[in-house]
Order: C-alpha cells, then structure tokens, then sequence
C-alpha cells in the first residue's frame, strides 16, 4: 500500500501512533484488554446483552439514566484517580539528580487527562446522575420532560469518555492542562492529536451536557406535582434548577471558544494565535466565561444535597428555607460576574481587577449564610450522626478553608504572587472535593436505598469516609504549604530538596484517599452481599421529607401511582404528619414513553465522527456525519414512542409492593 | 390535550394581536427609515453621535420584534418567557459587554516589549 493510499484512508492514523515503546502504556493497555474481555465475556456468558440493551442502554427512564451516568462517572474516577496518584509518586521522588519515572512529556498528558477527566467526565456526570435520579422524583414527576433527549445526552457523554480514553493507547492527550490555553493549544505549539482528542471528546460530551441541562430545567419548570409552588419546592430540586440554568448560559461559551480553536487548527484561522491578529487572552475570557460559573454548576446541587441530608438528619425543616434559595440564586447570577479572576494577571487595569475580586469575594456572603442555615438547622435538632450526616459535617468544616482561600486568592496583589502556584491547585481541590466530592458521596450514600432497595454497608461506608476525609487532610495540607512558599504547578521535576518532605506526605495522603475509594467500591460490593440485611422495604429508610421517599424503594417505573398532590414544604413529611393512606384503587392507565435505541446510534456515530476528525480520515468524518443527520432525521419519524402501563397492571405492582411499604411513619 | 391547548392559544394570540403587528411593522420600518436617513443625509456632524443614535434605535428595534412579534409579554407562560428573555439579555450583555471591557484592558500593566519571534519557539 503506497504512502498516499494510506494517508487517504487512514489520514495520520499510522503504526506509530501506538505507544508500543512505553511500557507503563503497553502494561496499561493489557489489563484494560483482560478487564474488558473478562466483561465481554461475563455478559455473553450470562446472556445479559439483551438484558442490558432492552432494559438500560436504550431506556429512557430518568432513574435508570441517572444511575448509568452515576456508573460511568464512578469508572472515569477510578482513571482520574489513577492519574492522581502516578502524579504524586513522581512528585514525591523527582528530586535533584533524580529524574522520576515520567518524562515531562508524559506528565504533562497525565495533568491534562487528570484535570479533564475529573470535571467532565467524574464530577459533571455523577451531578448530572443525581439530579436525573432524584429531581423527577423529588417534584412529583413521572419523567423528565423529555424522555428521548436525556438517554442522547448520556450517550454523547459516554461518547466524549470513550474518546478520551481511546486517546490513551491511539496516539497522544493534549499536554496543554485542563483548559488547554491558547496559545499553546494552537496547531504552531501542539501539532499531535493531544488537542484535538481534547476539543472532540469534550464538545461531543459538550452537546450532550447542554440538552441534558436545557430538559432540566424544562422538568423543573413544567412538571412539578399540583400544589408544589416554586417556594414549596425541595431545595435540592432549588438548586438543580439554578445548576442547569447556568449549565445553559455558559457552554455555549465553551462550545464557541473551542470551536474557534479548531478553526484555528483545521482551517488555519487566526483566532487565538499570537500572530495575524490573533488573541490568546480571547481564549482564556471564554473558557473562563464557562470555567468559573461551571464551579457552581457542580457545587450547587451538592449545596442542595447538604441541604436535604442536614433537615432529615436533623429532624427538622430546614431553617431559612427563603433565604437559602436567595442564595442560591445570587450565587447563580455572581457566579456569572466574576471569571476575570483566574487570569488577573493578564495585565488588565486597576477598574476591571477590582471589579472582578470585590465580585469574587462577593460570592462567599451567600455561601457563607449557606453555612449559618445549616448549622441553625442541626441547632436542636435530633442529629442521627449516620453517614450522610457524617459527610455533611465533613464538608462544613473543609469548605470552610477552601471558602477562605478562595477569598484570599480574590485579592488581586495576592493573586499576582499566588497565581499558576501549587496554593492556587490545593485551594481548587479544597473546594471541589471539600465542597463537590463529599456532597456526591453524601448524595450517592443517602438516596442509593432509594435507587436499589437496600443500603450500603455502613462499615465500609465509614473507611470510605474516614479515607477521603483524613486523605483529604493529609494530601493537600503540604500542598498549600508548598504553594504559599511560591512552588509552582505543573512540574515534574523540583531542584530544591527541602520540598520533598512535603510531597512524599502529599503522596501518602493520596494513598490514603485511594483507601477511601475502594472502601466506597467495597461499600457497594458487601451492601449487595448483605443486601436481605439491609434491605429497605419501607421506601423511607431514612425518615425522609421529600416526595422521593413516598414511593417504594426502587421506584416504579412509573414513580407514583397516582400523582401526589403538595399542600406543604417537606410534602412527604406534611403527609406522614397527616396520616398519609396509600391509594389501594382507583389507578388509571399511565401514559409511558418508550425506550428507542436511537441515542446509542447517533453516540456511536458522533464518537466515530470525533475519532475521524481527530486523524484526519476525511472520508469517514463525513461519511458518519451524513449518518448522523439520517438517523437524526429518520428519528423524528419514529411515531411508536409511548405506551400505556394498563391500569391492571399498575394495581398489581402496587399490591405487591403495599404489605411491605410501611404507611406513615 | 395538549395539542388541543396549543390551537386555543394560537387563535388567541392571532386574534389579538393583529392591530400588534401593524403597530410592529410600523415602528420597524420608522426605526429602519431614521438610523438611513442620518447615514445617507450626513444630518448630524459626528458619526460617533450617528453610531450611537443607531445602536440606541437598534436596540429599541429588537424590543419592537420581540414584542409585536414573538408576543413576549409578562402574561405568556405564567411569565417564566418573559423571564428567559430577560435571561438571555443580561447574559448576552455580561458576556459581550464584559469581554469587551476584557479585552479592551489586555495591555494596560503590560511592559512594552518586542513582539515574539515566532521560529524561536518553533
């Protein structure tokens, strides 16, 4: 085959591009290889492919959705992770004569992977899960507003997870960092597929994070119970709400940026370069434009989650229901107003500085007043220190000092001298696993009864805790230490041997977080073991006062029987106090959309689409794309999308389920 | 049902609002007549004033569209339209008007320095 042939057919695609000469890859590639044909092979062993086709890759049942994209955010944590603590071991022995066991190319790829990983494809799916599992329930709905749309953006996003992955062992990642700055991210800088792996995988999963958004907040809107106002809504349900909508607002700004970008790299405009015209710092306004408030995007469904968890356990209503959800939409608009302060060193004047750290330090009155309502509800309350509880009071305390830094980092003359600084890396994490993390493990503890029909074992449980939370401790402490005396991030080598004391800490402490890891893996794996223990026949194994506590645990697939009706905040608990009868009759037929494997169809053809963009195959680029307008298209001439569950059936599924689910409390 | 809702409120919206849309039409040909009539006369000696004139009616113009138009009123959807729009604009103004403001400040500490050179880097 000549050289022509082949770059027709394969673009840049070449024997080369396999990391055959990179054992930690090739060692890498094995065990993922074995781990996927032990899987392939369970599943074809078992029989579960149809199982798993019919019943979950084309369902579209928002509980079943929520609880895939819970699945692969837990999957891409464990690769994130494992990017982590290749980081911390090189860092911990790359000293002076030593060089490591990474070369800076390497390591570079591996901050860029760890950093996009753990925010698109860790921390926006498990938000996005939870608020698919939850809020439907939570408001009285019987789905999300559209059925269809929520298992596409799931695929995209699994899509743009499976892109990045690929780019693991098919060529190179990008070695630009998480955000890919231009103008290094330029074709001048950056001509491999590092950069365009990156800009594919995250606009496909881009695209499906904005529609998942868009049908969020039109379930918010549209199909609340009777009865539930807006200020009678759960506060969780509050913030999902505001999250979307900023989730709306920015990644078109994201989307824009990166398109630009590839302009600049397939087409050769000169957006972002140095020459010609262009503007890198255009680039960085942009993707911080989206990068800042996609901070609360993330945080403020973890808000919402602390909020419920801290009412239940502490056996009272939330104390400033009103003003928590001011906060949550101040927040939601400052959060918008501040994205200048990642770059106040780009050399802007006296005014815009100013502005932009008075708005940032702004920001942390609402939150603050956050924290004050929730102390001011555990305030006499009867706490149940179970392990949401836990994670809560955890989170309160290490928000707290990612909080004040975050406060500190907003003054611009301690931002000039901080900024690109290890102190800068450790405040980010404080926030984002302090404040994000523990709430997702918080939420995934909490409502996985709801979810499966039997609690996690809380022995485990607790090692997850204790692991995070001491890890946590542990791992970042140096870190800002280091920071604040001027060590700056992405390196893979240090000069000066006082600082390795630090680092070794620092890797020992994400030791120890790995240890909370697998705790929580083994939480899953011993709470099925012992899952007739720990059984939740109740549907309310934790007194709950919201509407997703009503319903049996696992939900029908039609959620409620008969549409409840809200007459209070904390409706479940207004029933309960009521003396709440579940209907034994009286059931209508319940109109049901139907699963449709056409999201999978166009996921794949977009993953293969991104994949031919990244090597140049023209052909197959525009081959999948013309497929996916046809299957698009054909789509919208799928007429059989809905079927009734016939009123019979219903009432048999609630008979069955009646003598077990406890009525009142 | 809901199909049945939707053709109720089209024949609401038609009905009332066709003396709307002749008002509409005519604002939109008057704002559109005007900012031609400064350019093309030369009526005002500073184009900067003309420019500003313009965009002032331009933006005038699009609230015209939006509600003559699209009906955008505070009744439409129990207001939650009107809200989204509002949404819309305050973004829209954020994010164009803020990295104007940005960009217009990129090299205000900037130390004068000699252009990069780029085959060093290469």
């Amino acid at each position: 085959m000549t050289d022509a042939v082949s770059k027709t057919i394969f673009g840049r695609l070449g024997w080369e591009s396999f990391p055959i000469h990179e054992p930690i890859l090739l060692g890498t590639f094995a065990v993922v290889v074995l781990l996927g044909l032990v899987i392939v092979g369970a599943t074809t062993y078992f029989r579960l492919w149809g199982y798993l086709w019919k019943e979950w890759f084309t369902s579209v049942d928002h509980k079943k959705i929520g609880i895939m994209y819970i699945i692969l955010a837990i999957i891409m944590l464990l690769r994130g992770f494992a990017d982590a603590l290749m980081m911390r071991a090189q860092q911990a022995i790359a000293f002076g004569a030593n060089e490591g066991y990474l070369n800076s190319h390497h390591y570079d790829q591996i901050f860029t992977a760890h950093g996009t990983i753990m925010i698109f494809f860790v921390a926006i799916p498990l938000v996005v899960g939870i608020v698919n599992f939850v809020m439907p329930l939570q408001i009285g709905a019987r789905d999300v507003a559209f059925p269809f749309l929520n298992n596409l953006s799931f695929w995209l996003t699994v899509a743009g997870a499976i892109l990045t992955m690929v780019s693991l062992f098919v060529g190179e990642f990008a070695r630009t960092g998480w955000l890919s700055y231009a103008p290094l991210a330029g074709l001048a800088y950056s001509p491999d597929t590092g950069v365009d792996y990156y800009l594919w995988s995250l606009q496909i999963a881009g695209v499906g994070t904005t529609l998942s958004a868009i049908n969020m907040v039109a379930t918010v809107i549209k199909m609340r119970a009777p009865g539930m106002t807006m200020m009678k809504m759960p506060v969780f349900s509050w913030t999902a709400l505001c999250s979307n909508v900023l989730a709306i607002a920015i990644f078109p700004a994201l989307t824009a940026a990166f398109f630009l970008l590839m302009l600049d790299r397939y087409v050769g405009t000169a957006f972002f370069t140095n020459d010609l015209g262009g503007a890198p710092m255009m680039y960085w306004n942009m993707v911080w434009i989206w990068g800042h408030p996609e901070v609360y995007v993330l945080v403020l469904p973890a808000f919402g989650i602390y909020s419920e968890i801290t009412s239940t356990f502490s056996g009272k209503r939330l104390f400033g229901y009103s003003s928590m959800v001011y906060a949550t939409v101040v927040i939601t608009i400052l959060a918008y107003l501040v994205w200048l302060h990642h770059f106040f060193t780009m050399g802007a004047g006296p005014s815009v500085n100013s502005f932009f750290g008075i708005a940032t330090m702004v920001i942390s009155i609402p939150t603050g007043a956050k924290i004050f309502n929730w102390l001011f509800t555990m305030y006499r309350g009867n706490i149940r220190f179970e392990l949401p509880m836990m994670w809560v009071v955890a989170f309160m305390i290490t928000f707290v000092v990612g909080g004040m830094t975050g406060v500190l980092l907003a003054i611009p003359p301690a931002d000039f001298v901080l900024h690109n600084s290890l102190f800068l890396v450790a405040h980010f994490h404080n926030t984002i696993i302090g404040g994000v993390v523990f709430g997702l493990f918080a939420a995934m503890v909490y409502w996985f009864p709801k979810a499966f029909g039997f609690k996690l074992d809380p022995f485990w449980g607790k090692v997850a805790f204790w692991g995070w939370v001491i890890g946590y401790w542990v791992a970042w402490t140096p870190i800002y230490v280091v920071g604040l005396m001027g060590t700056v991030r992405r390196v893979h080598h240090f000069d000066d041997p006082s600082l390795q004391p630090y680092f070794i800490v620092a890797a020992v402490g994400g030791v120890i977080i790995l240890v909370g890891i697998l705790g929580f893996v083994m939480s899953i794996v011993m709470g099925f073991v012992k899952r007739e223990q720990l059984r939740d026949t109740t549907g309310d194994p934790w007194d709950g006062r919201t509407l997703e506590w009503s319903t049996s645990s696992p939900p029908p697939p039609y959620n409620f029987a008969l549409t409840p009706v809200v007459h209070d905040l904390d409706a479940w608990y207004d029933m309960k106090a009521r003396g709440y009868e579940r209907p034994a009759d009286g059931f209508r037929p319940i109109h049901m959309p139907r699963n449709t494997g056409a999201g999978v169809i166009l996921a794949g053809l977009a993953l293969v689409l991104g994949f031919a963009m990244v090597w140049y195959m023209w052909w197959l680029a525009a081959l999948s794309f013309v497929g996916l307008l046809v299957v698009a298209v054909g789509h919208t001439f799928n007429f059989k999308r809905d079927f009734f569950i016939p009123a019979g059936d219903v009432a048999a599924t609630e008979a069955k389920r009646r003598p077990l689910l406890g009525v009142g409390a | 049902m809901s199909a049945h809702l939707h053709a109720e409120h089209d024949v609401h919206a038609s009905g009332h609002s066709r003396r709307g849309y002749r008002i509409g039409v005519a604002l939109a040909i008057i704002l559109t007549v005007i900012p031609f009539w400064l350019v093309m006369s030369g009526a005002l000696p500073d184009p900067g004033v003309t420019a500003a004139i313009i965009f002032a009616l331009a933006l005038v113009q699009i609230i015209v569209h939006v509600v003559s138009f699209l009906h955008l009123d505070t009744r439409s959807e129990g207001g939650w339209t009107l809200l989204a729009f509002l949404f819309t604009a305050v973004i829209v103004v954020v994010t164009i008007g803020g990295s104007i403001w940005v960009m217009y400040h990129l090299n205000t500490n900037m130390m004068p320095m000699p252009m990069p050179d780029r085959s060093v880097a290469q």
